[in-house]
């Protein structure tokens, strides 16, 4: 969601917004009018509009004292406090442009004036603290909210999602195409070499699916032991977790026993898989597999945090995944097509990773998570993108002209405009996360209508081979 | 019978935004930018958990104070109000009891309700409290202008 679309107008946080108080005068005189509150002798809160004059240097802003209205002012220590409040309405939708500022202090009279000695000041314009940033920052407000309402109440109070906002949200469930085009792809090429077992293929998919909501929900577990959740104020939707931990939905033991589950359940498929399909290059791939996705986050190995999560996720979701459903359903016998067919895959799913790590770098390196671009420049970020795409692009061709990849796979090509624009889009949106979202987007996508092409290009193939047994589409064959 | 005078519950309908001001632990005021929602009787506003320091500081000093001096945010009405209540808050429900004055929420930001459909995308900001705020005696500038004294009104009563 854009900064300019969040709703409502309570994003007020003493402990997010404190600033000085020259900086809250020089801000308080860009608005047109002021709003002087004080704490009457009934002891209610009073406001009425004034005109100040600020003086920043010296600390002050006079206004006429309001008519008829009794103002508390030295020697009393009743402080007032000056605001400026703006918002742009949108009609028929809302609003937006939300800042305010107030300052407070002691007030004297001389004649027909007051004067506000300014002492200190608070506030929030969202143009300069985005409102999603700045909501990550209140979460521990939120949190101690609803600990004060459970001690109140004397049984526990939590926020709620439903189940399946929060199923959604805590297995990050829409990232599963990283698990299923790879498996799908390695399930296809197979039937193209003429090995096809339908209940294999469905456990191989299932079974895999659950290695990777495993690592998701382990992620969580071990990025919130470790502190890179918390460090990190400006999560999006692609980025920084999924925060089912920080905002009290789930309990990091719920998290933990969810991905034991998962991991459990993968080991099952895994080994009905290995008693039906078993190979010794499967059991290899599973072991492998379940070493890389634990040891992604989970000490000690925690590739992510030595900035090697690119490559963990590459092997991962590319050969491991691709071989691992070739080879369960070839039962065992490998081959360098399903391979070579990984490449472009595994390089598009770790480029996903690496531009969705650039909104988080601030928060991790706060945490020692040395991520890929936590520790390098942001030029030297984007060459990198620029030549694993391109890398990505060359071994699919590569692939093709060596004759250990269709010919429909050239179709893959027609993603490289998604690829050009998410380069195009990492300069200009690459310290602000929430702008950087559209491109984390589009290169989501890249790797899934990547695989989707190829996956097609396998469907035609088979097709083909079917229909003309002897035709080829491969160049050299 | 109407608790405030017919110009201020009209600019209460209007407004986009009022400003709460609460009287935090020092007693010194502490002013919020928040939508008022205004059922003809009390006027309520919402706070999410995120932002809960007013909630702490009016369970500790329920006297406050609604005031609405924003022409931009009023249609461009020139008249200011200031209505000093006793306020409550009301948390039985904070994920959804709040959601009985979307329909007054909703007039004001027709997008809440497109956003409250999106709520996994920001939990914490749809789960609030409400304040209902008892009016107790309303300051009334009808053109704003405040080297005018404000006619004073008692909730309740007749302009005096």
């Amino acid at each position: 969601m854009p900064t300019k679309d969040t709703p409502a107008h309570d994003s007020t946080d003493g402990r997010t917004a404190t600033i000085d108080a020259r900086t809250g005068l020089d801000k308080l005189a860009t608005y047109p009018y002021q709003i002087a509150t004080w704490v009457d002798d009934a002891g209610y809160p009073v406001s009425v509009a004034v005109e100040a004059q600020m003086d920043p240097a010296g600390l002050t802003a006079t206004f006429d004292a309001p008519a008829g209205m009794d103002v508390p002012t030295v020697p009393t220590d009743r402080a007032i406090s000056l605001t400026g409040s703006h918002i742009r309405p949108q009609p028929g939708y809302g609003y937006d442009e939300r800042r305010h500022v107030t300052v407070w202090g002691p007030a004297t009279r001389s004649v027909d004036s007051l004067t506000l000695s300014a002492r200190t000041a608070w506030g929030w314009d969202e143009a300069e603290v985005p409102f999603f940033e700045y909501s990550e920052r209140s979460v521990g407000q939120s949190r101690r909210y609803f600990d004060a309402l459970s001690a109140e109440r004397g049984t526990p109070v939590k926020p709620k999602l439903s189940f399946g906002f929060l199923t959604l949200r805590t297995t990050r469930l829409p990232f599963l195409t990283a698990t299923i085009i790879p498996v799908v792809l390695g399930i296809l090429i197979a039937a193209s070499h003429g090995h096809f077992d339908l209940a294999a293929a469905v456990l191989t998919i299932v079974g895999a699916s659950f290695v990777q909501l495993g690592l998701n929900v382990a992620n969580d577990v071990f990025d919130t032991v470790q502190g890179a959740d918390d460090a990190n104020v400006t999560p999006t939707q692609f980025s920084g977790g999924s925060r089912v931990i920080q905002y009290g939905l789930v309990s990091l033991r719920q998290m933990a026993t969810l991905a034991t589950v998962f991991y459990v359940l993968a080991g099952i498929i895994g080994l009905v898989l290995l008693a039906t399909h078993g190979s010794t290059a499967l059991l290899v791939i599973g072991v492998v597999g379940f070493i890389v996705s634990l040891g992604y986050t989970a000490p000690p190995l925690k590739f992510v945090y030595r900035g090697l999560g690119e490559i963990a996720v590459a092997i991962g979701f590319g050969p491991l995944m691709l071989l691992g459903a070739y080879v369960v359903q070839t039962g065992g016998a490998l081959a360098w097509e399903p391979f070579v067919a990984s490449i472009p895959i595994a390089l598009l799913v770790a480029l996903i990773l690496y531009v969705n790590e650039i909104p988080d770098r601030r928060g991790d390196a706060r945490v020692g998570k040395r991520t890929l671009p936590v520790r390098f420049s942001e030029r030297t970020v984007i060459t990198g993108y620029n030549v694993a795409a391109a890398a990505a692009f060359v071994a699919l061709v590569a692939g093709v002209v060596a004759g250990l990849l269709p010919v429909p796979a050239l179709a893959m090509l027609l993603t490289m405009p998604m690829a050009r624009r998410v380069s195009r889009g990492l300069a200009p949106n690459y310290d602000n996360p929430y702008d950087l979202m559209a491109i984390m987007g589009v290169n989501v996508q890249l790797h899934m209508r990547a695989g989707l092409l190829l996956l097609a290009a396998y469907v035609v193939v088979l097709i083909v081979g079917a229909l003309a047994p002897g035709a080829s589409l491969f160049l050299v064959r | 019978m109407a608790t405030v005078p017919d110009p201020v519950s009209a600019l209460l309908d209007k407004a986009l935004v009022a400003e709460l001001t609460v009287i935090d632990g020092h007693g010194r005021p502490v002013t919020y930018p928040l939508i008022p929602l205004w059922d003809g009787e009390k006027v309520y506003l919402t706070s999410s958990t995120l932002f809960s320091r007013k909630l702490e500081h009016i369970k500790g000093n329920p006297k406050v104070s609604v005031s609405i001096t924003d022409p931009v945010a009023t249609d461009g009405s020139l008249d200011r109000a200031t209505i000093q209540g006793d306020a409550r808050v009301i948390e039985e429900d904070p994920h959804g009891g709040w959601e009985r004055l979307l329909p007054i929420w909703e007039a004001k930001e027709p997008s809440i309700v497109y956003f409250l459909k999106a709520r996994v995308a920001l939990p914490l900001f749809f789960e609030r409290a409400l304040i209902e705020v008892t009016p107790h005696r309303v300051l009334y500038w009808a053109d704003g202008d405040a080297h005018h004294a404000p006619v004073v009104t008692a909730a309740g009563e007749e302009a005096a």
